[in-house]
């Protein structure tokens, strides 16, 4: 049988901020994230969790602890080769969408591919296949403007999906919704998931960590098994 | 390698979807550096500059006045120079002549006979002829040699010019200047026409249609230098006509006096063309000077304005500056991209800039109907300097989207 390596494996993973005093944002964090899982992270602001999220990102480094993904110690990589992980095996999806606002919908999803050297031949394609994925492709050459919260949430998602990711990583993805709109995004993940997506949340809200298949606290830069 | 895939995508057990074929599938793939092509770098830098058309258009027109100016003034001091040398090279600017002078003493002041040769060995001289006044009663008679014909730029109109063996043999023969022939009463050489001057006869040869300068040759009667020592005593020619060749006239004006007589230079008056546009240069030059710094001024603006507005824009797309950073983008591909941006823009308004100072340009020349001249390399080199000038201008508000960490532009920027 072969084993496959977890999406992510972090181990003593620790993250100080400053000198002087030294501020300890992260304390010893293990976790492993399996194929196919959608783990959420709850947790109180400050507690922590958009700075593990950043690390799992690699847009941030720890500075205690190892990091696998995929198998592959991150620590070990040039900068541009964090670049082309993250241009490649990772999407990601903000609290405030950052859709480039005098893009089009479509031409947005698109850029994902800008990064990561694919031909340009069927981007549109691709592109337009994603919106379909979530709903979207009515709006494709809308303006990001003309469109409601959950409608720009939704192409941002088909932004981050559009180049096949090993991970979606959601910053308070419904942090600025409202409460039908946010089921509706929730619905967006939890179809993602069962195509086999992995994806992990971080989210102050119980609702949107309960369609989590996985729930964790975050509290002072430790993980609390809620279990 | 590909059966080891397949068995992984059998493991897996969750149909994938056909946009997600193109998956990298190992490790090696998916740390491959980012990068971007051409195609998608020159199509983010234009989605970038015309993100605000309104506010590159104003930005872009510091760099635009500036380039018009620099073009415009380089033009126009080469069209109105041009204008100038055209007014003086067919005569004036060609010609020198040398006379005895007044106030030297006869010997040392004397003209060489073979003047003519001494001179043609300069460089630059096309042409050198002598020309005496010969004192006969009050009827104009000149004598020449051969070579003055072609240093006067004469024409003939009928028969033929004297010539070297006239002058050698002092042939009593004549040319005639056109307006001398209708004194005279001769139309023609066919039917050998005599005249008479002094005691002698002389056959008339030619007839001249006219002259480009010395135009005292028209009304005179023009016979062998040979034949005027002969018969009228002529002790030594009295002035040197020369043509030039465009620019050399200055130098051989030089030259010339100690050519002729090395011993007494002194004695001789040389009279080179004067040289008025010499002062139009010297106004030309002042105010060429002055446009060409309040070109430069306002490309300094323009450059000014090209920083402050990338700078404003950067700051403004510190969102999309995260975004592109977690998308993959390294610090050299943001900076790559706001570099290009503003590059554009210096280019843009070099080309705007050299299109509206060449139309200055032809559109003075035209008013004033001079020929417009320019040199085909500025128009060119115009948009080169706008976009060397948007370099310069970008490479601080570039290196400052750079620098910026993703996490931070996410959180701040929107």
């Amino acid at each position: 049988m072969i084993t496959q390596p977890a999406v992510i494996e972090l181990q003593g993973i620790g993250r100080r901020f400053g000198t002087d005093p030294p501020l300890d944002a992260l304390v010893g964090v293990d976790l492993v994230v399996q194929r196919g899982e959608w783990l959420a992270i709850a947790g109180p602001s400050g507690s922590g969790k958009s700075t593990l999220l950043n690390i799992l990102g690699l847009l941030d480094i720890q500075t205690a602890g190892s990091y696998r993904f995929n198998g592959i110690d991150v620590a070990g990589l040039r900068d541009q080769q964090r670049a082309g992980l993250r241009s490649r095996a990772i999407g990601f999806v903000f609290q405030a969408f950052h859709l480039i606002a005098h893009r089009s919908v479509l031409e947005n999803v698109m850029l994902s591919d800008v990064y990561r050297k694919y031909p340009r031949r069927e981007r549109k394609e691709r592109a337009l296949s994603a919106l379909t994925q979530v709903g979207l492709s009515r709006r494709a050459d809308y303006l990001p403007t003309r469109l409601s919260g959950g409608e720009r949430q939704r192409a941002a998602i088909a932004r981050a999906t559009m180049g096949s990711p090993r991970v979606l990583l959601c910053d308070e993805p419904t942090g600025n919704l409202d409460s039908g709109t946010t089921a509706s995004i929730l619905d967006v993940f939890a179809e993602l998931n069962r195509s086999g997506l992995t994806i992990v949340t971080i989210t102050h809200e119980a609702d949107v960590a309960q369609r989590a298949s996985r729930k964790l606290r975050i509290v002072d830069g430790r993980i609390e098994d809620p279990q | 390698m590909s059966l080891l895939d397949t068995a992984l995508r059998g493991l897996r057990g969750h149909p994938r979807s056909s946009i997600q074929e193109r998956r990298p599938q190992d490790t090696g793939d998916l740390i491959t550096p980012s990068g971007m092509l051409a195609a998608d770098l020159a199509n983010e830098t234009l989605a970038g500059l015309f993100a605000r058309p309104g506010r590159m258009s104003l930005t872009v027109l510091g760099t635009v006045i500036g380039l018009a100016a620099l073009v415009a003034t380089l033009g126009l001091s080469r069209t109105a120079g041009n204008r100038i040398v055209g007014h003086f090279d067919e005569l004036a600017a060609t010609q020198v002549v040398i006379s005895r002078s007044p106030t030297a003493s006869a010997d040392a002041s004397a003209l060489p006979w073979d003047a003519p040769e001494r001179l043609a060995r300069l460089n630059g001289v096309v042409a050198a002829g002598n020309m005496s006044t010969v004192n006969v009663g009050n009827r104009l008679v000149q004598a020449a040699s051969p070579d003055l014909f072609s240093a006067v730029r004469a024409q003939l109109r009928s028969g033929r010019l004297l010539d070297e063996g006239n002058s050698q043999r002092a042939d009593r023969v004549a040319v005639l200047g056109p307006s001398a022939a209708q004194k005279l009463g001769i139309s023609g050489v066919e039917q050998l026409p005599a005249i008479r001057i002094g005691d002698d006869l002389y056959l008339v040869v030619g007839i001249l249609d006219g002259v480009a300068r010395q135009p005292g040759l028209l009304g005179a009667v023009i016979i062998p230098e040979g034949t005027a020592k002969r018969d009228f005593g002529l002790t030594s020619p009295e002035l040197v006509v020369m043509e030039t060749r465009i620019g050399a006239a200055k130098l051989i004006s030089q030259q010339a006096a100690l050519a002729l007589r090395p011993d007494s230079p002194r004695g001789l008056k040389v009279a080179a063309p004067t040289e008025p546009q010499r002062a139009r240069d010297r106004v030309q030059s002042d105010l060429s000077l002055l446009f060409l710094m309040l070109g430069g001024v306002s490309l300094l603006v323009g450059a000014i304005g090209i920083a402050n507005v990338t700078l404003v824009s950067v700051i403004e797309r510190t969102g999309e500056i995260g975004l592109r950073r977690a998308l993959g983008a390294t610090r050299r591909h943001i900076a790559v991209q706001f570099l290009l941006e503003s590059a554009a823009m210096g280019f843009i308004g070099g080309v705007i800039g050299a299109s509206i100072g060449t139309l200055v340009v032809v559109a003075v020349a035209g008013y004033q109907s001079w020929t417009p001249v320019l040199d085909p390399l500025v128009p060119f080199a115009a948009p080169l300097l706008g976009g060397l000038v948007g370099l310069i201008s970008g490479s601080y508000p570039a290196l400052r989207a750079a620098g910026m960490e993703p996490v931070d532009a996410l959180r701040t920027g929107t």
